[in-house]
């Protein structure tokens, strides 16, 4: 069946009462029963919850074959708890069948790719995949399409039963024996701990795997011991270095600082960019850049913003501190500058992923939003965004919080350039659509600005401004014209992922690739 | 290959960046910063083993890239080097608006240079006149003929001092209220408006001290500069913003345009607007005014 993008979603996808994507806000007013999770009474007193090793959590918990185990990507790139969790249930304990949900994944979980090939691990849930897992899974070696999902698209599926999770692993830089656990305070600190909040309430079970163990009570704690059944401590939950960048700083190439202005000339331009105005960016060369040519104009303006949400990093750390944003709200942290500001800053806060995000709920942070700016591998010209696949069809990235912030917001706009090396960032048809094109508002490239037709008042606004803008397909042409029309690629039929929408329709699938011979 | 149109000889050019014409990722869309003009290099960045890996990336860019309305000036080698020949050649073949003359000191260097340009327009089929030059003066012998230079010849646009350059042979360094070449651009902006051309300033180098950086524009402005080399696209901004007229100069220009229009169909040559004195002399400073206007997009009106 065909979608509202234009994909076709074979109907065996549809069982269950899936539908396909049918365009923003389709589910909006319907009701959602929560799935409660299973979980054990802890009534008599107890000293601490420390366990001594991986495998004894595992066997406390009732770890079975078949299960799912899910785990948050605070720790980036840097991460060994994923690895360290499934080797020890697949190597010591023997189990198989396994699903991992993680809240993403990347090449630090290269390991894991042997695991799928080797048929132990026979389910993915993440909203990233990349490094070689992405490579094996798109190579169809995984025994259950992997489900792709938004960070707001995951909390609602694990609210509302589509997902459960049997085991959650917390990796936590600090910890006390109880299992309050905080994102700070510890040698491996990455911040924020929203992604796993929702983990910690939904899943039957618990482990909280640390390796700074502080005194009890561990507080304010974002992942509380009234969820945890098990603490283990371990030598290291991470790479630090690989954790947090070093502070995020504000590119000077002269490409992204020319189209992050052009970005601030937009937002300046819309009549959302008044006191109070609210903004996410990510930490991108020119969405970060951003940041600073929007200071001039609030400046100019005299207003503030009220708040911001990210991804708070240095640079918006820096506005916050000098008091031209009210408040900063983190669902996670990608430099140091960040890690060290949340709980310390004042006005800098923590969010769980549902908060942020999540479009079942009654209040996530990213429908209130005004402007978001985001980055992307490429956008065709129904303004349809991949951030997913490569140009070569393999699974490489993360739809991430993407269609979720440009779903909310009053004003998306996508900044990139016109070509990466030989391929055409705007395109016909972009190979995945991980953001649909009726979500994002405007596009800012080295080459020009289009606005998309279904923004005829944001159209206004840029004419009303002075700002010179193109229809989307003149950009495709001269990106055309520069690098050459690419050939459509080639697909088996096996479906090696499926793409939720954030509402949990289909929004697109990912076929095995038909690898490319030269005549 | 992309036709360009003939080269305009009086346009805008506040802004002139260079880039090293070696530099295909540089140059393969330099003109999407909005400079006003690029100067692509064959001389100073290009390392003297390379000159000719130069002219050849330099020509395959004149004739394959689209730059639109952004003029493409070529920076020759000087007249003491084995380089120039070869360079006027390359320029014409492939079409390039104009030729900057390095080290320029003399009517003669600008002739000599004329003759081989009208010689690579015969060989190449090139419309005779078509490539414009200007020269860069860069020697206190250069600033001294400055008049001589900016009137040798009808394809001369305007003049450029080289700071770096200019500054070693003066025994000077650049000083912050540019007392340093305050004698040699005041000597040139005279001899380029003696002779009804142009007037450029030096690049400034150092990019990390921004405000020395608008310090030296705003002294540009307010000396009766056209434009200045640049050697960054991030300084293209700023520039401009300094070289826009204010809304007042826009609204008095068009004033005294549509007064002048109406008086001078009704046979007056001299007329008052808001109590000021008006003539035939004030038009072309308001034409200018207009035209500058419309380039920051700030005139959209028929006057011009």
């Amino acid at each position: 069946m065909k979608n509202a993008v234009g994909r076709e979603i074979p109907d065996a996808l549809l069982t269950g009462g899936r539908e396909v994507y049918q365009g923003k806000d389709h589910m909006d007013g319907r009701y959602i029963q929560k799935a409660a999770p299973k979980t054990r009474r802890c009534e008599k007193p107890q000293e601490s919850k420390v366990v001594e090793s991986i495998a004894q959590a595992l066997r406390q918990c009732k770890a079975a074959n078949g299960m799912t185990f899910s785990f948050h990507h605070h720790l980036r790139d840097g991460d060994y708890v994923v690895n360290m969790v499934m080797q020890t249930a697949i190597e010591q304990l023997g189990l198989e069948e396994l699903t991992i949900a993680a809240t993403s994944l990347g090449s630090a979980h290269d390991p894991i790719a042997d695991y799928i090939e080797a048929g132990k691990v026979v389910g993915i849930q993440t909203s990233g995949i990349r490094g070689r897992m992405g490579e094996v899974v798109s190579a169809g070696k995984l025994k259950t399409p992997a489900v792709i999902r938004s960070h707001g698209g995951r909390p609602r599926a694990i609210e509302g039963g589509e997902v459960h999770i049997d085991i959650a692993f917390i990796a936590a830089p600090t910890s006390d024996c109880m299992g309050n656990c905080r994102g700070i305070g510890g040698k491996s600190n990455c911040g924020s701990l929203g992604y796993a909040m929702t983990d910690a309430r939904y899943a039957d079970h618990v482990v909280v795997i640390t390796d700074c163990l502080v005194d009890f009570p561990n507080m304010p704690a974002s992942v509380e011991a009234i969820d945890v059944d098990a603490v283990v401590v371990v030598d290291s939950i991470g790479n630090p270095q690989k954790i947090a960048s070093a502070a995020a700083r504000i590119s000077q190439n002269p490409r992204d600082l020319m189209m992050a202005e052009d970005v601030a000339k937009v937002i300046a331009s819309t009549p959302y960019f008044k006191d109070g105005f609210s903004f996410q960016t990510g930490v991108g060369g020119p969405s970060l850049a951003a940041n600073l040519f929007l200071e001039q104009y609030m400046d100019d303006r005299g207003i503030r913003m009220g708040w911001a949400i990210g991804g708070i990093c240095g640079p918006m750390g820096e506005l916050l501190k000098k008091g031209k944003v009210g408040k900063g709200i983190d669902v996670q942290d990608f430099d140091l500058d960040g890690v060290n500001s949340i709980h310390q800053t004042p006005g800098h806060f923590e969010m769980s992923a549902s908060q942020y995000a999540n479009p079942a709920n009654k209040g996530a942070f990213v429908n209130k939003l005004d402007f978001v700016v985001l980055a992307a591998l490429e956008i065709d010209t129904s303004f349809n965004v991949n951030v997913l696949t490569g140009s070569d069809g393999v699974l490489r990235g993360a739809p991430g919080g993407h269609p979720d912030a440009a779903a909310g917001s009053k004003c998306c706009i996508i900044v990139t350039p016109l070509v990466r090396g030989r391929m055409a960032t705007v395109c016909e048809h972009v190979v995945t659509v991980t953001t649909p094109g009726d979500c994002v508002d405007v596009l800012v490239t080295d080459y020009g600005i289009a606005v998309n037709p279904l923004r005829p008042d944001l159209i206004q606004c840029l004419d009303a401004a002075g700002i010179p803008h193109v229809g989307i397909e003149t950009l495709k042409e001269k990106a055309y014209a520069l690098v050459g029309t690419p050939d459509d690629l080639e697909w088996e039929e096996q479906v090696v992922a499926v793409l939720e929408a954030r509402d949990g329709t289909i929004l697109d699938v990912v076929r095995k690739i038909r690898p490319f011979t030269l005549d | 290959m992309i036709p360009r149109p003939r080269p305009e000889r009086f346009r805008l050019r506040r802004t002139m960046m260079f880039m090293n014409a070696q530099k295909p990722g540089l140059i393969k869309d330099a003109y999407i910063y909005g400079a006003d003009s690029i100067m692509l290099d064959l001389e100073d960045a290009v390392a003297e083993n390379q000159k000719d890996a130069a002219r050849f990336s330099l020509y395959h860019a004149l004739r394959s890239i689209d730059y639109g309305d952004t003029e493409v000036i070529v920076r020759i080698n000087g007249l003491d080097t084995p380089h120039w020949r070869e360079d006027v050649r390359v320029c014409v073949a492939g079409g390039a608006d104009g030729i900057r003359i390095a080290k320029c000191e003399s009517a003669d260097d600008v002739h000599t240079i004329e003759r081989a340009v009208e010689e690579a327009e015969r060989e190449f089929g090139v419309e005779q006149g078509r490539t414009l030059l200007m020269a860069a003066l860069e020697s206190p012998k250069g600033v001294l003929n400055a008049y001589e230079i900016c009137s040798a010849s009808e394809r001369m646009f305007g003049v450029a001092i080289s700071g770096g350059d200019f500054r070693k042979c003066m025994q000077t360094t650049p000083q912050r209220d540019g007392v340093d070449m305050l004698f040699a651009r005041g000597q040139m902006l005279l001899a380029a408006r003696a002779a009804g051309i142009q007037c450029f300033d030096t690049v400034f180098t150092n990019l990390d001290d921004q405000e020395g950086f608008e310090a030296e524009v705003l002294q540009n402005k307010a000396m009766g500069f056209d434009g200045k080399s640049l050697i960054n696209p991030r300084q293209i901004r700023f520039v401009h913003q300094v070289f826009a007229p204010t809304e007042k100069e826009v609204m008095q220009a068009e004033k005294i345009l549509l007064a002048y229009r109406e008086q001078s169909a009704a046979g007056v040559g001299v007329f008052t607007v808001d109590g000021k004195m008006i003539d035939i002399a004030f038009i072309p400073g308001a034409e200018r005014t207009l035209r500058l206007a419309r380039a920051c997009g700030m005139y959209e009106g028929d006057l011009i």
